[in-house]
Parts: structure tokens; sequence; C-alpha cells
């Protein structure tokens, strides 16, 4: 059934006369990469207005306790225990800030300090942590087809309740005092956006990496901030930047033979460093 | 300092036009900060058409007081609100200006933008509608601000923004206009625009104004009350009355009058 949906995209692209286009692996990581790529870029506009790249990245690295704990589970594929991981740990963040008068940076930087040293002692156990050096620089053609098409409705999802939270996020940006006067609970907004994060930076990261996963959430919306001077614009330049390195970088990793992820942030921080020039010209 | 105590005041000897039937009513207001007590049995009334002034030194509640009027914090005493039918609105519509100073101005948002978060859901990435681009100039147009329409917020001088925030908050036409020190950090002529403009926007709309501010000169000739808090109610009055009042002057350090 999930190779029927797909078989006309596999049509299209095989139909191409590009060498990679012939490789199954290549034509779902490309899928992957049209899902994913515009998903990051959106949520990163957010992530970048509202300060939470320090959040991300302590999400992306809690991925290590996940998977240990995935492993004492026993589970086969440890995402379930790594989502899981990420949403407990995204209360924590937030519980931690509101109870304990600590400084955002602060709170954030003990729990990843935590989460990181405890996945690495577990992974460790037995000298074996070498199997596990996957999830670092992530496998984007390890793609499958039914990976695709659970994709496409997680970006589904994950769009619809970003546009519904999208105006209450940025007022509470831009001030939290005056989101609360139009009862606009920023806070509400947050912690769900931050859950939605949460969930996104997780999936994504076994094919993206988890040392990587960060920089395709921000450069694409740092490079859209320098070119826009409204959130539709902003919203628009991100989304684009991020398609566009998503596609340029896991097609060079194909003749260069470089991880996927990792090629892709490059794309995107070659983006960034032109619109930082048309930043400074204007 | 030098207070033009014996100016005329803002509006020219013409009493602003109060219908005098919509009121808000804080009564026996206590808030309490780790056993702290931040205010302690604050009345306090504010009419329609009225500019009333909140001063005070650094962390006497002026700003608990106002988070207390908008609801964000729990409190013991009351607050009500009755509206010119002397019904009860549940909900009255607040227009609410925080400092500009706390506002974030990295962000890629324009004017129109900031209108569109707050007054509509559907997500502003997606762009503005026609509709709410007219609620924006029309707020906007009453603080002689639509040229800024399609400015980055960020690109605004600290007058500018307050303009823009005055519009937002008379978008919709409140019950309340609540401002926190919206003059702080903006040179002296730009306060005498905003205030003489704020005084023009209250008789034209019979707003009840509530206005928390250090600038004690320029309050002197546009509020028609002034009160001065210090945890509680110290006193309260025609400004120029406040203003004689050996503690408001101790607090102040307003030697030069005596």
């Amino acid at each position: 059934m999930i190779e029927s949906l797909l078989a006309p995209w596999h049509g299209f692209v095989s139909s191409l006369p590009f060498e990679w286009a012939r490789y199954e692996f290549m034509r779902h990581a490309m899928l992957a990469v049209l899902f994913v790529s515009p998903l990051l870029g959106a949520l990163g506009t957010v992530v970048v207005a509202n300060r939470m790249a320090f959040f991300s990245e302590a999400i992306g690295h809690a991925a290590f306790t996940g998977i240990a704990l995935g492993v004492i589970l026993g589970l086969a594929d440890p995402l379930w225990s790594m989502i899981g991981f990420a949403l407990l740990l995204t209360l924590a963040i937030a519980w931690v800030r509101r109870r304990g008068g600590l400084s955002s940076d602060t709170a954030i930087g003990l729990v990843m300090a935590f989460t990181v040293s405890l996945g690495i002692v577990i992974l460790s156990r037995g000298g074996d942590f070498a199997r596990y050096t996957n999830f670092l620089i992530g496998d984007m053609l390890a793609v499958t087809g039914n990976d695709v098409v659970w994709l496409a409705l997680l970006a589904l999802i994950v769009f619809a309740l970003f546009f519904f939270f999208f105006n209450r996020l940025i007022l509470g940006t831009l001030s939290p005092a005056l989101a609360r006067s139009r009862a606009a609970h920023a806070g509400r907004a947050e912690l769900s956006f931050a859950c939605l994060l949460a969930v996104v930076v997780t999936c994504a990261l076994p094919w993206i990496g988890i040392l990587v996963i960060n920089a395709l959430l921000i450069l694409p919306a740092a490079a859209g901030r320098n070119l826009a001077n409204n959130t539709a614009q902003f919203f628009g330049w991100s989304v684009a930047i991020s398609l566009v390195a998503g596609l340029a970088g896991l097609i060079v990793s194909f003749y260069t033979s470089t991880a996927t992820g990792a090629t892709i942030v490059l794309a995107a921080m070659a983006i960034y460093l032109l619109t930082l020039l048309r930043r400074s010209a204007s | 300092m030098d207070l033009p105590l014996d100016h005329a005041p803002a509006h020219h000897g013409v009493a602003p036009h109060r219908c005098g039937e919509c009121c808000t009513t804080m009564r026996g207001i206590g808030v309490r900060y780790n056993g702290k007590p931040v205010l302690e049995n604050v009345d306090l009334h504010l009419h329609c058409g009225e500019l009333t002034a909140v001063i005070g030194e650094n962390g006497a509640g002026k700003t608990t007081l106002v988070k207390c009027l908008l609801g964000e914090i729990p409190h013991s005493g009351e607050v009500h609100f009755l509206d010119a039918a002397h019904r009860r609105p549940d909900s009255p519509v607040i227009g609410y200006v925080p400092q500009h100073s706390s506002f974030d101005k990295d962000a890629p948002v324009s004017v129109l933008d900031l209108f569109a978060v707050s007054l509509v859901s559907r997500p502003a990435c997606l762009g503005v509608s026609r509709s709410v681009r007219e609620k924006a100039l029309n707020g906007l147009r009453r603080t002689g601000a639509e040229d800024l329409v399609d400015r980055r917020v960020g690109t605004l001088s600290g007058g500018e923004l307050q303009r823009v925030l005055l519009g937002l908050a008379l978008t919709p036409v409140p019950n309340i206009l609540v401002l926190d020190e919206p003059m702080s950090g903006v040179d002296h002529s730009g306060r005498e625009q905003f205030y003489e403009l704020l005084s023009k926007l209250r008789r034209e709309f019979d707003l009840a104004v509530l206005l928390v501010s250090h600038d004690l000169a320029t309050l002197a000739r546009f509020a028609d009350r002034m009160v001065f808090l210090d945890h509680r109610i110290v006193c309260e009055g025609p400004p120029a009355e406040v203003l004689r009042d050996t503690r408001v002057r101790e607090a102040f350090s307003l030697h030069s009058l005596s």
C-alpha cells in the first residue's frame, strides 16, 4: 500500500537524468528532506524569535538518555523512549524555570549536562558506545518508505498546531505583559510549542544527527531574519532557505560521500553568510 | 527638580467631559510576596474621562497595582467594573501600554504584524488580511502613527513605538487605559507630545486612564488626580495638592519648591 502511494514519486524522480535519481534510498531521502526541511525552517522562526536555541540544543542532546532508556526497556526502536524522554525533559525545564528562579540558560545547562552524562554512562557500559555513533551524525539514506509516510503525517499535524499557536507565540515574544493584557496566555502557547519542538527534533534526529540538528533549526531562520521586514517574509524566507539547503546538501552529499545532515548544515551556513552580506549592504 | 505648578492645566480650564456613569473600583487590594506585603489595603476609583497618575518610589508597588487591575496576579480585595449602563462586565476591555524598553526589538515584526498577532488568530506568517490592515490603520490614525504601519518594530524610536502601542491599546476602544511608565527613555519634547495626545484621547473616548510614571513635572500639568503609593496609598488628590505634601516632596527630593 505504501509502495503504491509512493510509486508516482519514484516514477517521476527516476525519469530525471541524474545519477542519484536512480537509487531508491536517495528518492526516499529526498522526500524526507521535502517534509523535514520546511518543518524545521518554520519552527526555527519561533525558536530564533523566542530565543529558544539553547533549549532545542538541549532537547537534541537529551536523545542520549532517551536511547539509553530504550535499551534498558528492551525496545527494538528507541524512538518512542526518545520522544517520551524529550517531552519529560521539556516539562522539567519549564518547571525548574518557574519554581527555582534559575535563569533559563542555567536551568537548561544543568539539565543538559545531567541527561548527556547519564545517557553516555548507560550506553557506554561494557565499552559498547560505538554502536550508537550513528545517532551523532545521522543517516539520511536510511529513510524507508514507511518513515516517509509517517513523516508526512507528522508534518501535517505539526504545521496545523504551529499555525494555531503562532500569533500568541509572537505576541508573547514581543512583550509578555502585552500578551497577558490581551489574554493571549503566552505561557501555555510557549509550553505547547516547546513540546511540539521536542517531538519534531527527536523524530528528525536519527536522520540528521544529534550534533547538527540544532543548526538546521537556527540557520534558516537566522538567515531569513536578515532578509525580512515582517513575519510573513520571515516565515517564507526561512522555509525556502531550509528547503534549498536541504535539497542541495542531500545531492552534494551523494557525490561527495559525506554525512548528509552535516552537508545540509554547511549549505545552510553558506546561505546564511550570503544574507549577512546583503544585510550589511542595506 | 523644577515643577511648573502654576501653569494652566492642560485642558485649559475646560473640565473634560465625563459621563460619570462608568467607573472602576479597587477595594482593599492587598498583595504579599514571600510573606512581605507589597500592597496593603489599597482603595482606588477610576472614573471615565479622568487621568489618574500613580507615583511612588521604585519598589513601592506601582507595577503590582497595575498587575492587579489587569488580573495577572492573585490579590486580596475586590476589583469591580461598572459600565455606563451599570452592568458589571466580567471582562472589561483594558487597553494596556507596556514599557517600551521591555519590548523585543530584534524580531522581524512589522507594526501591522503587531496588530495582527494581537487582534486575530489567523497566523500572521501567512499574511495579514485587508480588514486587519484597516483596523490597524484606524488605530494608528488615532495617535498620528498611520505612516508607521509597514515599518519594522525594531526600527522605531521610543516615541514612535509608544504611539504605535497606544494606537494598539485603543483597538478596540477600551473601558480603561493603563500605561506603565510609558515614557521612560523618551526625550522631553516627545513626552510633552505624548501626554498631550493622551489628554486629547481621554476626552475624545471618555476613557478612564491609569498612568504609572516618574514624570512628576509633566504629570502635574496633565493628570486630573494623583496618587502617591508606598505599599499603601499615602495621599491622593489634585496634582498641585499631592505635590505639596511633605511626604511626597521628601520621597522625590523636591527641595527647589521650599
